[in-house]
Parts: structure tokens; sequence; C-alpha cells
């Protein structure tokens, strides 16, 4: 397998330049003669649906919610990253390409990384244009706030609800494509297979949610815009229907996955308070801003926390990182809210989270200035809660949150199967091996906006002769049929178990040994017990009604059957990674200090799984060279 | 604490539905609303009964899927919140709760809770938006707009599309959706070129539609999750009467 990543010629400035400058173009009068699916609507899904749409492409949009303006794009609370530059302070595209490479601990590519830095500035003006009220200042100018992992404010924001308005944008310029009739737009539909034939991606088995009807849908190039797999964990910051289906059947289809283990656990969500628990809530990591980060210094300590004084609270992170305090990068914070809370320091009934005070701030800052900045949080905190976080110091926790692996994608973003591509979260290709703050909502953008048109261009301008796919191919037949076969099975499966049994059982699995800390010993043992969880699953859950109706259940049972595939190739992702790198911590592998200890030498590459029919699967490499900065051990201290 | 459930069952659009009781012991008054509902259903499945179909999706407030008549409330008795965000401790030991989907004309039961909301993709299709392609926009701070009217927009953008206001109204009127986005528009310059066409062309797809007319009686701003404001309605009157004017 030939992993070329098609890194364009040029210094690293010149590169995307050089790319547009020398992509084929197609001209208007045939774009009307090519067919585009794209899966999924959030930002990325959305912006380049629109995107092509407006250029005069055929387009058919699918998602599986109710309405595109739901993708979980929404729930991206603290901002968008952008080297504007407007605060002065320093910033640049190099310094941003700098933080962000860095800040994946060296395990992304340069030419990639600074791709996205430069197409920073104009999705702002884009999403300015579009009537995104991101925050101002009283003079009228944009405001920007700062993130984690970085020195500079770069990011803007519209309150706390940055996700939900720049997805209202694309969704906006989505709808005003599908009212000229240039998108078709089909909610509620679900990708459950994609069709190749003679080696190129030419369609999809889509199943109608509220109908249970299966559909054919062709096209000269289907994109993947489906967003990340973190609800793998079953407890994690994601919306109940996020899930890694369209990725996983396009990788046994042939699309290699990339770096699947490096999953983000974000440091400020809402502790679990019981079994029954669905989800855990995520709390913008704005608020480190403001709030700081404690626990008791005594072990199990009884007293509230307003009546522990100020010499007994052990400010953890401001202690080790002293540079970057309680901005520290996630996976960093994360794993100190661990420690502590393993040590036996931690708070709340379950004695699993460690408080995030705003008391300082709030003497400081004055209250108001807090709600304005924060004001839905805390509400949503209290709603959540019950507790008033004006009052009493928030408690949070780690929860799974982002997946930085993904299908793997050449710098066009297109898979190792010609004519797919995955941009956004479906792909691995920005984030290296831990993603920072407010680099999510830029990177679904920019892909969506500003890359993937380029790039979906020059692969179509070698297809304006090829004329209507047809869905009466045998491929598409045997797409179908297997579709319909997994289907029949999950009805005909009427075991003692629900879905969610086996889904959380696999999500503790995977919290306790391929989480936020791993070893070797643990992770056979995963790979084991995600072995027997599947097979107990095929055998023995339970699936009411049938699949020819609306059946949440059956939609349920697909993703988790991939979920359980999912999670064992994670685990041979993360036993075959002798090192730790950012979010992917082996205990064997840490300083004396307990800090991350990176291996360049043997592991400065990219891990690109093949699927193998369910026997150990194929490691590929995509070594990673660095022309620009040299790694460095990176310190935050 | 137990809860007495009457939940509103109905096979599809076509069909005729009832209430059907269920009740639920031993549940922790910290769970959610829409973890009741889990519990329920993995109830229901194990005893090979048909589980409650029910919109829902980020958990946390912000997605607008998830929504339901709550004794007769939108969204339930907490006041400015979702479904996913009220949690059993919002209601009493022992109680009987009635849940329904949101009913309208214009929003068609799929099957048991769930609704048909694609009438506000379409009215936001017909122009709740800046006709602005991708490459065109100008350096994003060249339109100035100061933190008063950001604020304000903002207020309005907030609308996170979930029907509650249809669901209440007695009219069964999107005003304040429909309101929400042409008053997120027109007070920003980004949305004044539009300005005239853009009222007409949502009021008319609202129409269209099959909701009905604002009752005044501001039942929506009550149960809206995000507070947005009927003077939105007002303005969007004014608005809808000032393009009449000048676009003769």
């Amino acid at each position: 397998m030939n992993l070329e990543a098609k890194i364009p010629e040029g210094s690293l400035e010149k590169k995307w330049e050089n790319y547009k400058k020398n992509a084929k173009l197609v001209n208007p009068a045939n774009r009307k003669k090519l067919d585009v699916i794209v899966i999924g609507t959030g930002l990325a899904g959305s912006s380049l649906a629109a995107s092509l749409g407006e250029m005069g492409y055929n387009i058919k949009s699918f998602c599986f919610q109710d309405s595109p303006r739901r993708a979980h794009s929404v729930a991206a609370q603290g901002g968008v990253n952008a080297a504007k530059n407007y605060k002065n302070d320093g910033d640049s595209v190099y310094r941003m390409f700098v933080d962000t490479l860095k800040g994946g601990d060296f395990r992304a590519r340069e030419a990639n990384v600074y791709r996205m830095a430069e197409c920073s500035l104009n999705l702002i003006d884009q999403a300015v244009a579009q009537g995104v009220p991101f925050g101002r200042e009283y003079g009228g100018y944009l405001n920007n706030r700062s993130f984690g992992g970085v020195q500079v404010s770069r990011t803007f924001y519209s309150r706390g609800q940055t996700g939900q308005q720049l997805l209202l944008g694309s969704y906006q310029a989505l709808m005003r494509q599908v009212g000229k009739k240039s998108v078709a737009l089909y909610s509620r539909h679900e990708m459950l297979d994609l069709v190749v034939i003679e080696g190129k991606a030419r369609g999809v088995i889509i199943r109608n949610l509220d109908t249970g009807q299966i559909e054919r849908h062709a096209a000269h190039a289907v994109i993947l815009a489906t967003g990340g797999y973190g609800k793998i964990y079953y407890l994690s910051t994601l919306a109940m229907g996020c899930n890694g289906s369209a990725i996983w059947r396009a990788h046994k289809k042939g699309a290699l996955m990339a770096s699947p283990s490096w999953i983000q656990i974000h440091p400020t969500s809402l502790p679990q308070s019981g079994d029954y628990q669905s989800k855990l809530t995520l709390m913008s990591e704005s608020l480190r801003n403001d709030g700081r980060i404690w626990v008791p210094s005594k072990e199990n300590e009884q007293r509230s926390a307003n009546e522990i004084p100020e010499q007994e609270r052990d400010y953890y992170l401001e202690r080790r990182y002293p540079a970057f305090g309680n901005l520290a990068p996630r996976d960093i914070s994360s794993r100190a809210a661990k420690e502590r809370i393993d040590a036996g320091f931690g708070i709340g009934p379950l004695k699993n989270a460690v408080y995030l005070d705003f008391a300082k701030a709030i003497k400081e800052q004055g209250i108001e200035k807090i709600k304005e900045k924060y004001g839905n949080l805390f509400d949503m905190y209290e709603k959540i809660t019950g507790y008033n976080a004006y009052e009493v110091p928030m408690m949070i926790s780690p929860s799974a949150h982002f997946s930085m692996g993904g299908l793997w994608v050449d710098y066009e973003l297109m898979t190792t199967i010609p004519g797919l591509f995955a941009l956004g979260e479906a792909n691995f290709a920005d984030h290296g091996a831990n993603r920072l703050g407010a680099n999510s909502l830029l990177q679904a953008s920019v892909d969506g906006y500003f890359i993937a048109p380029y790039t979906i261009a020059n692969y179509l301008s070698g297809d304006i002769h090829t004329g209507k796919i047809s869905t009466d191919h045998i491929e598409f037949e045997k797409a179908e049929q297997e579709v319909r076969a997994q289907l029949h099975r999950f009805s005909n499966s009427k075991g003692d178990k629900t879905v969610d049994y086996y889904h959380k059982t696999l999500g503790k699995i995977l919290y306790d040994y391929c989480g936020l800390v791993r070893n070797a010993n643990g992770l056979k043992f995963a790979i084991s017990e995600i072995r027997k969880l599947r097979e107990e699953f095929h055998k023995y859950v339970h699936i009411p009604g049938t699949e020819a109706t609306m059946n949440t259940e059956i939609e349920k049972a697909g993703r988790v059957a991939d979920y359980l595939e999912i999670g064992e190739l994670m685990c041979y992702d993360a036993i075959t990674r002798n090192e730790s790198c950012g979010a992917h911590f082996r205990e064997e592998y840490q300083t004396t200090e307990g800090e991350a200890k990176r291996n360049d030498e043997e592991y400065q590459f990219i891990s690109a799984w093949e699927w193998n029919n369910n026997e150990i699967p194929l490691l590929h490499k995509e070594p990673l060279s660095f022309e620009v900065i040299q790694p460095i051990v990176r310190s935050y201290k | 604490m137990k809860l007495q459930l009457k939940i509103w069952r109905q096979e599809g659009k076509n069909t005729e539905g009832k209430l059907v009781d269920y009740t639920l012991e031993n549940l922790n008054p910290h769970m959610s609303f829409l973890e009741m509902l889990d519990t329920l259903n993995e109830k229901l499945i194990l005893s090979n009964d048909t589980p409650v179909e029910f919109d829902h999706d980020c958990r946390e407030g912000i997605c607008g899927q998830c929504g339901i008549m709550i004794n007769g409330i939108a969204h339930g008795p907490l006041k400015n919140t979702t479904t996913c965000q009220l949690h059993l401790r919002s209601f009493k030991d022992g109680e009987i709760i009635i849940i329904e989907p949101f009913r309208s004309e214009a929003f068609p039961v799929k099957k048991d809770l769930k609704v048909d909301r694609s009438a506000f993709d379409r009215i936001i299709s017909s122009g709740g938006f800046v006709s602005i392609n991708t490459g065109q926009a100008p350096e994003a701070l060249t339109i100035p707009i100061t933190h008063e009217i950001t604020e304000a927009a903002f207020d309005s953008a907030a609308c996170i599309g979930c029907g509650a206001c249809v669901a209440t109204c007695k009219n069964g009127s999107a005003a304040l959706f429909t309101s929400a986005k042409i008053n997120h528009m027109v007070l920003l310059p980004q949305g004044k070129e539009e300005r005239l066409s853009r009222v007409i062309d949502m009021v008319h797809q609202m129409d269209k539609e099959l909701f009905g007319h604002c009752t005044n009686t501001e039942a929506c701003e009550v149960e809206c999750p995000q507070s947005i404001s009927v003077l939105n309605i007002a303005r969007m009157n004014y608005e809808y009467n000032r393009a009449h004017i000048l676009k003769k």
C-alpha cells in the first residue's frame, strides 16, 4: 500500500498556493454533469455541500438527524481559532501553525497544519459575512479570548454557542442551495454502506430512518463528513447519535483508518453521577480562562468547597505547569485531574471530580462581567446539577470528546479509495495526537469551505466524460444485499440484553484500558474482552420490531456493531505504539515526573490500518518529516 | 422515586393514537427526563414490548431535536429549558405525568412522540440567510458592528429550532421562530441588502406550511428554551408592512 500524502512542492507558505495554481478545474457547463454525495451536515458537510452547490455541481446531502441544523458541530461552545492578530499580541499564521503542531505532539503533517492556520483567516471573513454574531468590543470590532495550549488570544466566539452560530451560518448557506435546487437534502437518512466500482467510490446504500426503506444513490464522488466516534466510550460529551459507522463501513471497503486510538479526553465535563447516565455534558474550556482548578490538599476531605481555606487547596495545574497554569492543553489537564482523583483527592459524591472555581475572577472582575462571558454555561450547569456556580465552585471531570484519529487522507483529503474524501473530524489529518481547543470548528469549516471544493474539483475533472453512474451495477446490488442481510439478522435477534448494555460495557472497557492512560497488558486484556463482548452481542442482543419501519434500536445496533470492531482496532493501534504522545499516554513510557515520553526515532509516523476481515489488522506507516520546525519535548511548565 | 406515566403512542402518521399507562419505580431524582424514558424503553424492550420513539440527540440543550409536551407544557415545567435538560427533581414522587408529542397541523406525528418539523427547514430555505457565496467575503473588520447590536442579533440568533413555540401556541403559529431569524438578519448590516424580499418570502412560506397566525398571548416566549422575545414578532410585523409599502 502506497501512502503518498501528495504534499505540493514549494516552501511551507507556498504549498497551498501552488496546489491551487496547478489544480485542475471543471468548467461551469460540465459541473452540471457531475454528481457528488455528501454524508453529514455538520460544519464540514454543510459548508462543502453549499460551496459545491454554489459552483454548480449536483449535490445530494444526507444526515441522520431530523434537520441538518442538529449536527453535533452545534454543540461546540467556546470558539474558533484564527490567526488574525487583531489583538496585536504577536500572533501569525506561522505562530498558529507552531502551536497546533506542538499541541499535537508532532504527530501531524506540517503542510496540512500550516494550511489550516492559513485558511483560518478566510473563515472569519466568511462567517462574519454570513451574519454569524461573533463577540465584539464596544467600538464594534471583533473580540478574542484565549484557549488552552497557546499564549495569544486568537479565539473568536459567540457567547458560549460558537458552534451553533457557525453551524447556522453554513446550514443557512446549505438551505439557500436547497431552495435553488442545486442541493437535494435527505434528512433522517443514514449511510449504511459505500459502493466501490472498479476501485472508485461511486455511491452509497442509505436507509430512510422514518420508513426503514433501503435506497441506492450513485455519484462521481462520495464525501464523508460524519464527525468523530468518541461516543464509542458511551459516556462522552458527544450527541447520542454520533457514530463511526460511515467511516467504518468505508474502512471495510478499503479505506485505511489512521491513529484510531488518539481520542481526546476533555478535562472539563460534568462528572458521572449514576448508572442511568447517558452522557457527560461538556463545560466549555473557555471557562479555564477565568476559573481556577483545584482539589483539597488533604485526602478524603469531608468539608464543602467554600469551607476549605486557601492554604489547604492544591491548584495542581498552576503548581505543575506555571507557564500555562489553568490553560494547559487538554490531554495534560485531563491526565493531571485523573492523577489527583486516582490518588484519592477527588471531590463530589463519587469522588470522581475536581473543582473549577470562579471566586477569584468574580472578586476581581465583578459578577456582571463573568455573567456576560459565561452566563449560559453557568445556567446550564445549574440546570443539570442544581448548583449555582456563582456561589460554589463547579465540579468537573474528564470525559471522552474528540477523535483525532479517523480515515487516512492525503493532502487533498482523499482516502485510500479514489473518489472517497473525508472531511472534518472524520479524517485524521490536522490535529496530530492532541487537538487544541477551538481548532475543531476551524478544521471542519476550512475543510468544507476552502479546501475540499478545490481538491474535489481536481478529482472530478477526470470524470467529465464518465456520464451518469448507474445504480444497477452489480456492486450496488451486492452492497444492498449485505446491508439488508445485516438488518435482517438484527431484527431476528431476540436475546436478553439491549443494545445499550453492550455499548455501556464496551465503553467501560475502553475507559479502563484504552482511555487516558494505557499499558500493554491492559490493552491485550481489552482486546480479548472486546472480542468476547462482540460475540455475545451478535448472539444475545435483543432488537424489538422489524427493519421495515422506524426503529431506533436497529439503528443503534448497527452503530454498536461497528463500535465493537472499532474498539478492537483502537487497542491494536495503542498497543503497537510504544511511546507516549499527546492523548496517547502509555504508562511504560513516561518521564520520572510523569510526563509523556515520545520516541521520535521509532514512532515518528502515522499508523494507518487496513481491514483484515476480523483478523489482526494490517499496519501501514506514513513517515512524518519535519522540515520547518524540529520536534521538541512538549513542555508547558 | 415513583412516576406514573401516560404516554402518547401512535404507530404512524395516518393511524390513531392513544395514551398508554406505564409505571416506573426506584427512579433517581437526579436522572434526566430523557434518561427516565431510556429506562422505560430498556424495560419495554426486555419484556418484548415496543419502545417509545422520541427525538433527542445532543442532550445538552443546544441541538433542538428533543421536545415533548409534559403535562401540557412544551419541554415541561422548568422555565427556559429543553426536555433533555429537565431532571426528575422537578417532579413529585408518585406524580402522574402526561407525555405527548409537539402537536400542530404543520408538525405531523411520525411515530409516538416524534414529529416532522421539516417545515422549519423550508422556512429558512425561503430566505433565512445572507446571499453570499463561499469566497466572496470581505475582510471581517470592514464590517464594524457595535457590541449592543451584536448582542441583540445574538439574542435572536440563539433560537435552536425546537418548535416549542409552535407546540405551545393555540394557533400553532411559527411567528416566534420565523421572526427570530428575520430579526437576526435585519439587525446586522450584512442582512440589510435582502431586507425586503426576506421578510415577504419567509412569511409567505410560513403561511404555506399551515402554521397559524400569532395569538398575541406570548405563550411562545414563556416556553422558549432560549427565551426568544416576542418583540421579535412585533419587529417582523413592522418589517412585513414596511416591505410591502417599499416594494411597490
